[in-house]
């Protein structure tokens, strides 16, 4: 199961100015991705960020600018799209037209050649999978949003694809059948196993299908790793900020020992755990703290946590966001579970609070050398 | 009630434009042809004898037929010429694309006369193209077939005709979303099966708006015929030409172009259809 089956080594796209005053656009920038075959791989990442260029990388639709794309193993720059065992379901469908569902699907059949009896049998197994088996004589434009990205895929599968690359195929679906859709996305590629590279800018629907999550960021692929992993041990400030919410605290390090340094915050200093980032005395670090590890309690001046004062109070059904302005200069957001009993929970605007959280929970993850202003976001 | 009346707004003009334009001519045409004469008291004896007439004369029937296939070949020659272009144009011709359309269309400006005089100077004994063919040596003599035939009807229309078809071709191939294309090399379609199954048939409303475009007027084409085609090369045009003008024959002429107005509706009824997304299917 260590088999890779896509492979980018350092590849860089690069678009050429379209007018003589234009820049280059830089829609890929040095990117290594090892995918195992079996693989739910994510890329995530905003608008514009270079998802869709380094799909359309791998498919052959554009030939990086340099670097080399690896399928199980061989070099394919050389490869054109219609020899590489990739399929791809676009992020408009792009279902032909003229072609009826079944006639559709069968496409990349009939185009190898596969023989009428076997091909009408393989389509109608891909439909019903995808379970559209009675629309089969259907013209797409008579097919819904959800039915089209269903023949979509259906026309993909039927190919038994190595690698299936997934552009966004939920971004045009509502919010209850992409979930929906999402949770059958899952269990298929689980069923079927096939390498499924996928791309989409909606965190929370990389967290819930990926098995890894490349996060980029001006075609840079800024991290690589699990869900949990990128949750709990972001690499930076934008993965942090990407994935799930995040609090950003500026410091001043006064301290490093073994496995943890002392930060001071205003006027406060609090011992930090220490993990890949190393910092040196004087130097200015970012903290992140994610909001639901956070907590309030009474201001007491001799107990570590960061005194502040309650800007506002936003309830939001199962829990309560306290937006807290720190005494020494930067912003808190605290969620805190509305559950009977809660102490803070008649605390108001204007309260004076203190904010802590556990040892474990803080990270240090930016650290300039040269002991500048760190800006945050 | 006032969407029916914006209707009638929008409508009208054009629908009486078109009624006494072509509608009323044609009406009166449809009377002429029973007429027994084009002046006289023969004006007002109304018999069937022209009709008869046309029947039992063979060489219009055959001049009609080769008509529609000179029109059928024009059209289809014009097809093959044009889409290529277009072809180019919307895929390959990238930032080119703007000046190489205008450079297709600018010939179009000029007067449709001076176009066909200057294929007069190419095609004849002393133009270019013997001219050219003598001194390569590929023919012995000036070639006089060249002009004042078939061909050279054939020659200077498929001139004229080729940037009209080629601009629906072109809208056809434009509105093709080029994800199509990237999804069949996808699913394993090489470049030129691609291009049959889905590239044509997708433009295939376009090819079909342009053959009929080149089809139908030349069908009743007469100018061309007489200033490049001699006798030799006249056509069904030409002789409706003869009975209003020189035969003074006008209930006959009126029955011959009636006879090709019969002939074209068919091929009018095929063109509706191809313009609906009927066509477009396996
Ligand atoms: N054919 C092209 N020519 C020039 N620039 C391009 C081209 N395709 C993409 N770009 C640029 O490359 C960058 C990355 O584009 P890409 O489509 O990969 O982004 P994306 O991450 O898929 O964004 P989105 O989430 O909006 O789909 C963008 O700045 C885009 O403008
Ligand atoms: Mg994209």
């Amino acid at each position: 199961m260590t088999e890779l089956t896509v492979e980018l080594r350092n590849v860089s796209k690069i678009y050429p100015a379209r007018r003589s005053s234009g820049k280059d656009v830089v829609a890929v920038r040095e990117v290594s991705l090892d995918i195992p075959s079996g693989e739910f791989f994510t890329l995530l990442g905003p608008s514009g960020c270079g998802k869709t260029t380094t799909l359309r990388l791998i498919a052959g639709f554009e030939q990086p600018t340099s670097g080399e794309v690896y399928l199980q193993g061989k070099a394919v720059s050389k490869i054109p799209t219609y020899k590489r065992p990739v399929n791809t379901v676009f992020q408009n469908y792009a279902l032909f037209p003229h072609m009826t569902v079944a006639k559709n699907v069968g496409f990349g059949l009939t185009v190898k050649r596969v023989p009428k009896a076997e091909r009408e049998r393989r389509v109608m197994e891909a439909l019903e999978l995808v379970q559209l088996p009675d629309l089969a004589n259907r013209k797409p434009s008579q097919l819904s949003g959800g039915q089209q990205q269903r023949v979509a895929l259906a026309r993909a599968l039927v190919n038994r694809p190595t690698v299936l690359l997934l552009d966004e195929p939920l971004g045009a679906l509502d919010l209850k059948l992409r979930k929906a859709m999402q949770l059958e996305l899952k269990q298929l590629q689980e069923r079927l196993g096939i390498t499924f590279v996928y791309v989409t800018h909606d965190q929370e629907e990389a967290l819930t299908m990926s098995d890894r999550i490349a996060v980029m960021n001006y075609g840079e692929a800024l991290q690589v790793g699990d869900p949990m992993t990128l949750y709990e041990k972001p690499a930076n400030s934008f993965v942090a900020d990407f994935i799930g919410e995040s609090n950003f605290v500026r410091g001043t390090v006064k301290q490093v020992d073994d496995d943890e340094a002392q930060i001071a915050i205003g006027r406060k200093v609090i011992a930090v755990r220490l993990e890949e980032e190393r910092p040196s005395p004087n130097q200015n670090v970012l903290l992140t703290i994610r909001p639901e590890k956070l907590w309030l309690s009474e201001p007491d001046e001799q107990a570590d946590g960061l005194p502040g004062v309650v800007e506002e109070v936003v309830y939001i059904g199962t829990s309560t966001r306290y937006i807290v302005a720190l005494e020494a200069g930067d912003e808190i957001v605290v969620r805190l579970q509305n559950r009977p009993g809660t102490k803070m929970a008649g605390l108001g605007r204007g309260a004076p609070v203190k904010v802590s959280w556990r040892f474990e929970d803080a990270r240090i993850i930016e650290a300039d050398g040269r002991g500048e202003e760190l800006v945050i976001g | 009630m006032e969407k029916q009346n914006r209707l009638a707004v929008l409508l009208g003009p054009p629908g009486l434009y078109l009624l006494i334009l072509f509608l009323l001519p044609l009406g009166i045409m449809a009377v002429f042809s029973f007429r027994a004469g084009t002046i006289g008291d023969a004006r007002f004896i109304y018999t069937l004898d022209n009709y008869r007439e046309f029947l039992t004369k063979t060489s219009f029937h055959r001049l009609l037929l080769i008509s529609a296939r000179i029109a059928l070949t024009i059209a289809s020659l014009s097809v093959i010429l044009a889409y290529p272009l277009a072809y180019y144009l919307t895929f390959r011709a990238g930032s080119r694309r703007v000046i190489l359309l205008t450079m297709l269309i600018v010939p179009t400006w000029t007067s449709y006369l001076l176009r066909i005089f200057a294929w007069k100077l190419i095609l004849g004994s002393t133009g270019l193209l013997n001219t050219f063919l003598l001194w390569i040596g590929a023919i012995e003599q000036a070639n006089p077939i060249l002009l004042y035939s078939r061909n050279a009807v054939v020659i200077t229309l498929l001139y004229v005709w080729v940037p009209f078809v080629a601009l629906p071709i072109f809208a056809a191939l434009e509105r093709i979303d080029p994800s199509l294309l990237e999804a069949a090399a996808d699913l394993g379609s090489r470049p030129w099966e691609t291009f049959l199954r889905i590239t044509l048939p997708l433009s295939l409303p376009g090819v079909m708006a342009g053959f009929f475009f080149a089809l139908i007027p030349t069908l009743g084409e007469y100018v061309t015929p007489l200033l490049v085609g001699g006798g030799q090369g006249a056509m069904y045009g030409n002789l409706i030409q003869d009975q209003f003008v020189r035969a003074l024959n006008w209930p006959m002429g009126s029955v011959m172009s009636l006879a090709m107005l019969v002939l074209a509706i068919p091929l009018l009824f095929l063109f509706t259809k191809a313009g609906g997304s009927d066509l477009v299917e396996f």
